[in-house]
């Protein structure tokens, strides 16, 4: 091809290219020089993924983008609806023959995942830069490997490199959690690794029998889907197929009862490892089964929602009930992001267009504020030196900030309406009420546990007096929130109101670009509702009151 | 034999098609005219010279393939055959001579440090390595089982000696007398199945319509033989005779009892010859054999696939789950290579299976494994002490602190080892998963993926001693723990970096690998 864009390599290979540097010639650097170097790398990600984001919202459906760079319409962007593949890029690796090349490329869904991982990268990497750690320049060269990999994830339009960026990126992660972690790292890295080779192996499994069951001799995403549509749900083995997908993502996502690497791990992880992994890689499964597995196999989720379903409540319910008991606020988080990716699976259970959106924003949205939380924990942990609720207390006094800040990620957490989580919560509810009534009951008691146990962390924390152990500390000056603390919390909690306000920003995409699998199965109908409901949620910016959250 | 034949064998231009095996022998002898000659003092200069020649073939062999590949007149698919049927030059076994030049030369860069650490004589050690390496590429190439099993009996007696080549330590010794008896029981089988196929293949034939048998010994005119008839019992254990004889050499369970033991105790380069270059040679073999004369549908049916397929099974399984309690860094490596020969014979497998690329795939796995293997044997060589056999897993505590470099380039290694992207292994595994997709191989593909994620527990426990921090607790007693690693020089530096960048490298980019072999 001769008219590649090169905005998605370049958010892919800034970051490898910057924390290759680090890593091999970091320490002969100076010091100043490092710091600019792991800025560049973490700014260019950051900023392609906004510059992305804009030019998408600028150009509604139809109208051509880059009109050199899209070639004449092909029967498979219009199968794709819109100007689907934003900056394409395409490259030969020398595997061409099985159906291997370098395909990056953008849609609606995936430029939500994109946004994601650029603003959490650049969070997670002002905060590095700003703690003082052993080996920095090793440090932030990993980071940037993690958000290199994850910027890949959402771009590439192969499944192959889908898969292989999600692997790059898991490496890392456990070089982090085991030279920077916390206490148990040796263990939790161990096993937070093998669980995730695990579920890649059987989710890459999935994707070679997709490859050669579908009969499209590509791993691109595009022509399989071009040759998966016109044949619905006649690829041989579908039943199977899906299965090992279902299960190898579920196990990258924590779908219950495969979670049990996740609160150990992301409370053994560096705290910009775990908003990395938390906000944005586990995020890469229910990505798969939204872009890839759904559409691809339509018709193979009716097979298997009920045991979905039923796995995604006992991550809502029990893992809901798990957390209420913890009395580490780290741990705490842990299970909470665990509890909320049940969600999601009930969003995309649903396999309707308002579930699925509402998946992929409560994606976006989770992913902000997870990453914020631990933030912001970790920062109460700079300050009380201990995660335990029982030893903390009054700490807003002391750092007013910083207990605003913490209020309003926890919120955003529990869902209030003006956080993005609230529209998440909000489609995949509506969408769950056709799926099954008394399990939108169920969920909406998930909303219940989950603003119990945040508010309660809050008034831990912050509220009340502080207990005796802790008076001597609080006898000695305690700082607010420093600036290197505060932009990245900024920054977070500044994406979550934007698009809590004005919604339109992520769901027109996301409208544009659901894949037909997703309007098909349903009622006419229903999609009348997808599109009422996203241009009134852009029309009227001011939400109601919430479906299910009471007031705190 | 008819004058024809001696006037063939005799003719000069056909020496000159093995001219990287004549060379390699010529530089071995005068290794050992060079030790008698040169005075005490300027020894050092005769391993740089050894290493020096093995450069200059290498690049006289890429320079002419490239050569011969530009000239239009010549039929790049066809194989060639020499010395009336003995030989065979094809791109297979050139791709074959790179690879056992390449093993070579990371050899000598290993013994290059062992033997700074080591009081033994040295060159001795490289004049059997490159002897064993001409044996090797001979036996690549060799297309009758009488030039065959010479080869390789040259190849497992150079190793006898390189196996036990430090006489003061008991577990080198103990670990050549092992290699010596089983390799002496491998030989022998192999011979039995060899004769077994002699014998079906000498007998006459009236009935195959095949027409006369030149020579039964020829790879070609067996596979004539074998092709025409249907299920010859007979034939069918020479077959499987053969291949338990080359799955000794590849360490396929459960042919492997001589692995661990003999990696432990043997000097760490002859570990690695052992590891890379032994194994390689038996997959070229056995994919040699497999496409070619054992290519007859009922054998690989019958004989090939199941036999095959047990043997990848339980090498998969055996293999790491041995591993996972190994705390000796060399017997971690042998055991893991007998899984990585599982997942190879994977890929036997689906040749077999008739998947044409198939064999490209096994070799583009040697490939990555050779980057992978050499870059850890490399960090092995440097942080083992002077008791060789002694590399404990508690060794590497902080090596990431006190060595970033070697701490980097073991990562790297084991992470390739491992099949993690952006890595060179990761491109293997897929190609071998691949390959079994499309044989349908769907038993086999599983567990190769159980094998894969149980590997993760010790190449990942590995790299947790090397890069975590450490609780502080000295894990070996003090009069145990080993001297700190020796750090590496430059040229040595510039091997491991040039290993981990060619790992990353053939990780994200394959374009290089030749395309008639995938």
């Amino acid at each position: 091809m001769t008219s590649d864009s090169l905005i998605l390599p370049q958010a892919i290979g800034v970051p490898f290219v910057a924390g290759l540097v680090l890593l091999v010639k970091g320490r002969e650097m100076a010091p100043w020089l490092a710091r600019a170097v792991a800025w560049v790398g973490f700014l260019v990600p950051a900023l392609t993924a906004l510059c992305a984001w804009w030019i998408f919202s600028m150009h509604p459906a139809g109208t051509p983008i880059f009109e050199q760079s899209m070639t004449a319409a092909t029967p498979t962007q219009l199968l794709w609806r819109t100007p689907e593949m934003l900056f394409p890029f395409e490259r030969d690796i020398g595997l061409g023959f099985l159906g291997l090349t370098l395909k990056l490329g953008l849609n609606g869904l995936s430029l939500p995942m994109f946004v994601l991982a650029g603003i959490v990268g650049l969070a997670a990497g002002i905060y590095a830069m700003n703690t003082s750690v052993d080996r920095p320049q090793a440090y932030w060269g990993l980071l940037l490997f993690i958000v290199s990999g994850a910027m890949g994830v959402f771009a590439s339009l192969n499944l192959f490199y889908f898969y292989f960026f999600h692997e790059f990126a898991l490496i890392p992660t456990f070089i982090l959690i085991g030279w920077w972690g916390g206490p148990g790292g040796r263990a939790a890295a161990m096993e937070m690794t093998i669980y995730l080779t695990l579920g890649a192996m059987l989710s890459l499994l999935g994707l070679l029998a997709l490859f050669f069951k579908s009969g499209a001799h590509s791993f691109d995403l595009v022509s399989m889907h071009a040759w998966t549509l016109p044949a619905t749900a006649t690829v041989p083995s579908g039943h199977k197929i899906f299965g090992l997908l279902l299960f190898g993502f579920g196990i990258l996502v924590s779908l219950w009862p495969f979670h049990s690497w996740a609160p150990t791990g992301y409370a053994a992880a560096p705290t910009p490892a775990a908003m990395l992994h938390a906000g944005v890689l586990k995020k890469f499964g229910l990505y798969g089964l939204l872009q890839i597995a759904v559409p691809l196999l339509p018709g193979e989720m009716a097979g298997w929602s009920h045991l979905l379903a039923w796995l995604a409540l006992g991550n809502v319910v029990v893992i809901g009930l798990v957390t209420l008991a913890q009395r580490d606020l780290k741990v705490m988080l842990g299970y909470s992001s665990v509890m909320h990716m049940g969600y999601i699976f009930l969003g995309i259970v649903c396999v309707s267009a308002m579930g699925a959106g509402g998946a992929v924003l409560l994606m976006f949205a989770h992913g902000l504020s997870v990453a914020a939380l631990f933030l912001l924990s970790d920062a109460v942990f700079q300050r009380t030196r201990t995660y335990d609720f029982g030893a903390m207390g009054g700490l807003c006094k002391k750092a007013p900030v910083l207990s605003a800040f913490f209020v309003a990620a926890t919120f955003a957490g529990i869902g209030l309406p003006g956080f993005a989580n609230f529209w998440g919560e909000f489609g995949v509810f509506v969408a769950l009420w056709k799926f099954s009534p008394w399990m939108t009951a169920a969920a909406a008691l998930g909303v219940v546990i989950s603003a119990i146990y945040g508010l309660r962390a809050v008034s831990r924390i912050f509220y009340g007096e502080p207990s005796p152990a802790f008076q001597t500390l609080f006898d000695q000056p305690v700082a607010d929130l420093r600036p290197g603390e505060r932009w990245p919390a900024i920054i977070l909690l500044g994406a979550l109101l934007l698009v809590g306000f004005w919604p339109g920003l992520l769901s027109r995409g996301i409208n544009e670009s659901l894949p037909t699998a997703y309007q098909d199965l349903r009622p006419s109908g229903h999609y009348v509702l997808t599109l009422n409901f996203i241009s009134e949620t852009t029309a009227a910016p001011t939400p109601a009151a919430p479906p299910a959250a009471p007031k705190p | 034999m008819n004058p024809a034949v001696y006037h063939t064998l005799t003719a000069t231009n056909q020496w000159l098609m093995l001219w990287p095996e004549v060379m390699l022998g010529a530089i071995a002898l005068l290794l050992l005219v060079l030790e008698l000659v040169l005075d005490r003092k300027q020894h050092d200069c005769i391993p740089r010279i050894a290493i020096f020649g093995q450069i200059v073939i290498l690049i006289a062999l890429l320079g002419s393939i490239a050569y011969e590949s530009a000239d239009p007149y010549i039929d790049k698919i066809a194989d060639w055959t020499y010395f009336d049927g003995l030989v065979v030059i094809s791109p297979f076994g050139e791709a074959g001579r790179i690879f056992i030049l390449l093993t070579a030369l990371g050899v000598s860069f290993l013994a290059q440090i062992y033997f700074k650490k080591q009081a033994l004589p040295r060159i001795e050690f490289f004049h059997l390595l490159l002897v064993v390496a001409a044996a090797m590429m001979l036996l690549i190439q060799s297309a009758q089982f009488v030039l065959f099993f010479v080869a390789l009996e040259t190849v497992t007696v150079g190793f006898y000696i390189m196996v036990a080549y430090c006489r003061a330590s008991p577990f080198s010794l103990e670990a050549g007398l092992k290699y010596l008896i089983l390799g002496a029981l491998s030989s022998a089988i192999l011979l039995f199945g060899i004769v077994l196929l002699y014998g079906v293949a000498a007998q006459p034939h009236p009935h195959l319509l095949i027409g006369p048998i030149h020579d039964p010994m020829s790879f070609a005119d067996l596979g004539r033989v074998l092709g025409a008839q249907s299920a010859n019992p007979l034939a069918a254990a020479g077959v499987a005779l053969v291949l338990c004889g080359v799955a000794f050499k590849i360490g396929a369970v459960p042919f492997q009892i001589w692995v661990p033991d003999v990696y432990q105790g043997a000097p760490t380069p002859t570990t690695a010859f052992l590891a890379v270059g032994s194994k390689a040679a038996g997959f070229w073999v056995l994919l040699n054999l497999v496409t070619g004369p054992f290519a007859a549908l009922w054998l690989s049916q019958q004989v090939l696939v199941p036999l095959l397929s047990w043997l990848a099974v339980l090498s998969i399984l055996f293999g790491n789950l041995a591993a996972l309690g190994q705390h000796n860094v060399k017997r971690v490596m042998g055991l893991s290579g007998i899984a990585h020969a599982g997942y190879m014979l994977v890929g036997v497998v689906a040749a077999a299976q008739g998947v044409s690329w198939a064999a490209g795939a096994v070799l583009f796995y040697l490939f990555t494994y050779l980057l992978g293997s050499f870059g850890v044997f490399g960090v092995m060589a440097y942080v083992a002490g002077a008791r060789d056999e002694a590399q404990e897993l508690e060794h590497y505590a902080d090596l990431g602190r006190k060595q970033p470099f070697l701490g980097g380039v073991l990562a790297v290694g084991l992470g390739s080892l491992a099949g993690i992207p952006p890595l060179a292994g990761f491109i293997g595994k897929l190609l071998l998963f691949y390959a079994a997709f499309q044989a349908h191989l769907y038993t086999l593909l599983a567990v190769s993926i159980l094998g894969v994620v149980i590997s993760i527990y010790y190449y990942f426990g590995w790299m947790r001693e090397a890069l975590f921090r450490q609780p502080g607790i000295p894990t070996l007693p003090p009069a145990e723990a080993a001297e700190p690693p020796t750090k590496p020089l430059n040229w040595g530096r510039v091997m491991l970096g040039l290993l981990a960048a060619a790992t990353l490298f053939a990780g994200l980019y394959q374009g290089f690998f030749p395309e008639g072999l995938l």
